[in-house]
């Protein structure tokens, strides 16, 4: 589905990634791990096509089409979703009228009916439930005054809704209390299924014991160090991130592992 | 060379006003016109040296000779032709003024079920048009101007006590002009202690292009404890000019709250100011304009704080798109006495061209010590990381600017508590910005 080869980032002129590699198949859940400024917000926002991270090297193909040459909106069309660090706060419109207007746009691109006002009210409800968010957000302009963890669970019912191909979650967990973090990660287990792919942002393993990866990549300094499957989150917990200072890059680290 | 010009249409301002000193009326009405007449000779049209006008360049206004509508117009109107405009909700009291004149045939009068008095100024009792001209409108020849011109008008008469149910709609509608004609509509309200009111105050037009030119005065009295709601829409012709001056006068613990909305004419200014004349009273001005081609637009608001414990606010928003221009004032003055002043006030703007501009200013002046006095102001397009994030969603970016654009006046629109007004105004909203 995911095919990251050899990508180099820069931002305002500074090398992030430097050579990251990493395939991802359907059905499958990624962890990325790494210690801060090693490039993990980076690869989510350079996969969603921020432009503010500049590409010099490397190739992405997403669903068999190159994934760079196309801007944000298209590649969200072609179901790439990131789940927001930071999701920006939209005054005067509301989470339904802007889910609305997304899901269409998504729909019209693969040549399907828009949904009316009611047909998208009850598919709304219905997604409400599944993530357990009340159904006063729906009128709520989109993440205005929304608390931290009302911001994190809005992410996830836009993705209920939109219904991504590949999920990538960035950071989802930061400033989440237990509780939160649970309903959370309840919401993103439910929409787990064997034609889609998520990949996990996240700087502590606290997250991946209630959303269990198939494999995990520790990213250091703008490189995949190391990958393995759901253990080397448990390992890297016990070792702390000085441990992994001290690797090299494992030849074809991430893209062999997931290919084998 | 432009005081000289200045000095040739105020020629013929005041050859007309000789004219129209002579047209009847109580003997209340000749003398305000008399004493109006001898203001508007001695004053001068303002200029841009002057710091209020600085970016606002009314020449084509002052330099042409509108000729003054001192009659009625044999202009025959039917209800169809005033049905955009009116509400016709249940309830209402709505009355339409033809070009400044009352027109009771067009007018509906909700049942009698209060004593409230309203209708054409001429007629009103002496204990309410004794309040004309009152309140600071001297200094101000567009004041003097519509004054010495007055032959009719709207007033409002709220008894002390009388809680409305039901608004009241002052409907002006510029209809049968011919060119470089000038209407001097005119309103007076008056809410009387612990009364309560919602006005609409709507200035339309029929025809397509003709230059005209509506110099409008308001003048609200608002008393101890009454609260006043009062909506202005502003729809006028895409080639005419329209000067508004609005006067109110708040006494202690009363609440007056504002909503003007611009939404066409060529060049609009409306100036809207408040004096705060006893303890505890509280003013909200909002307002929104949606500017665009070669349209002036400018909202100068002024607040006058002469009594401790008072609040207010002032928070509007513009978009302004084409080679618009857009002006906003804010000026707040805090007498040495009125402690415990509480002012604040926003000016946000959207512009959605390169070639649009706004000219936005607070002006303070605070002579008292123990005062609160914030104001802000932005301009620009919504944050690259807003676009992205609706980018992110599938939202192309020319959407997600048309829902921004929406989103943004709504977030002003929805404070509206009127709801037949916000709904009319959303419409417009969303047929000139809503992508979808």
């Amino acid at each position: 589905m995911l095919v990251i080869e050899n990508l180099h980032a820069t931002v305002e002129g500074k090398e992030i990634l430097k050579g990251v590699n990493l395939a991802v198949r359907a059905g499958e859940v990624h962890a990325i791990m790494g210690p801060n400024g090693s490039g993990k917000s980076t690869l989510a926002h350079v996969l969603a096509g921020n432009d503010a991270y500049e590409v010099t090297e490397g190739r992405v193909t997403f669903m068999g089409q190159d994934l760079l040459e196309m801007p944000p909106e298209e590649r969200a069309r072609l179901g790439l979703f990131m789940a927001f660090q930071y999701p920006v706060e939209i005054p005067g419109i509301s989470n339904a009228y802007f889910l609305q207007a997304a899901l269409n746009e998504i729909r019209k691109s693969h040549g399907q009916e828009e949904l009316d006002a009611m047909e998208f009210q009850a598919l709304l409800q219905d997604r409400m439930r599944l993530v357990a968010i009340d159904s006063s957000f729906a009128g709520r302009p989109v993440n205005e005054g929304f608390s931290g963890g009302e911001k994190k669970r809005n992410e996830i019912l836009q993705m209920a809704i939109l219904e991504p191909r590949l999920a990538v979650l960035d950071e989802t967990d930061s400033g989440l209390d237990i509780d939160a973090l649970r309903i959370v990660a309840d919401g993103v287990n439910r929409l787990r299924s064997p034609d889609r792919a998520m990949i996990i942002v996240t700087h502590y393993q606290r997250l991946l014991n209630y959303i269990v990866p198939d494999f995990v990549h520790v990213l250091f300094e703008g490189m995949v160090v190391r990958s393995g499957g759901k253990e080397l989150a448990l390992e890297l917990e016990a070792k702390g991130y000085d441990w992994v200072k001290g690797l090299g890059v494992e030849s074809g680290s991430g893209l062999a592992l997931a290919q084998s | 060379m432009s005081e000289s010009v200045q000095s040739i249409s105020k020629t013929q301002y005041l050859a007309d006003v000789a004219q129209a000193a002579k047209s009847p009326g109580p003997k209340w009405l000749l003398e305000l016109r008399k004493a109006a007449a001898v203001r508007l000779a001695e004053l001068e049209f303002p200029n841009r040296r002057q710091e209020e006008w600085r970016f606002t360049n009314i020449a084509p206004i002052v330099n042409t000779s509108f000729r003054s509508m001192v009659e009625r117009l044999a202009i025959d109107l039917r209800a169809a032709d005033i049905e955009p405009f009116v509400f016709r909700e249940e309830g209402w009291t709505e009355l339409v003024f033809v070009n400044g004149f009352y027109q009771p045939s067009l007018s509906r009068i909700a049942a009698a079920s209060t004593n409230v008095r309203c209708g054409d100024l001429t007629a009103a009792a002496g204990s309410v048009v004794e309040h004309l001209d009152r309140y600071g409108a001297n200094g101000n020849i567009f004041t003097a101007l519509n004054s010495a011109f007055l032959a009719g008008g709207a007033y409002v008469h709220i008894p002390a006590g009388q809680v409305m149910e039901h608004p009241i709609h002052l409907v002006f509608v510029s209809a049968g002009r011919s060119e470089n004609t000038a209407a001097y509509p005119r309103t007076l309200v008056i809410a009387e202690p612990q009364s309560q009111a919602v006005l609409v105050e709507s200035h339309v037009h029929l025809e397509g292009n003709v230059p005209y030119f509506n110099n409008s005065v308001t003048e609200v009295v608002v008393k101890e404890n009454a609260h006043v709601h009062a909506y202005r829409i502003v729809q006028e012709g895409a080639s005419s000019y329209h000067l508004s001056t609005t006067k109110v006068h708040q006494a202690a613990a009363s609440v007056f709250k504002s909503f003007a909305v611009t939404l066409s004419g060529k060049i609009v200014r409306n100036e809207l100011s408040v004096l705060l004349d006893g303890e505890g009273a509280d003013c909200s001005l909002q307002g929104l304009y949606l500017t665009g081609g070669d349209q002036l637009v400018d909202n100068a608001t002024a607040i006058e704080h002469a009594q401790p414990r008072c609040t207010s606010w002032i928070g509007y928003k513009g978009v302004l798109d084409g080679r618009s221009h857009g002006v906003f004032t804010g000026k707040i003055k805090v007498r040495r006495h009125a402690q415990k002043t509480d002012s604040k006030q926003l000016n946000n703007n959207l512009l959605l061209s390169d070639e649009a501009v706004i000219n936005t200013k607070p002006l303070l002046e605070i002579f008292a010590d123990d005062v609160k006095c914030t104001h802000g102001a932005t301009v620009g397009r919504p944050p690259e990381e807003v676009i992205f994030y609706f980018k992110s969603r599938g939202i192309s970016e020319a959407m997600a600017q048309g829902m921004l654009t929406c989103g943004f006046c709504d977030a002003l629109l929805s404070q509206m508590e009127l709801e037949p007004v916000r709904q009319r105004l959303d419409n417009v909203v969303f047929e000139r910005y809503s992508p979808i």
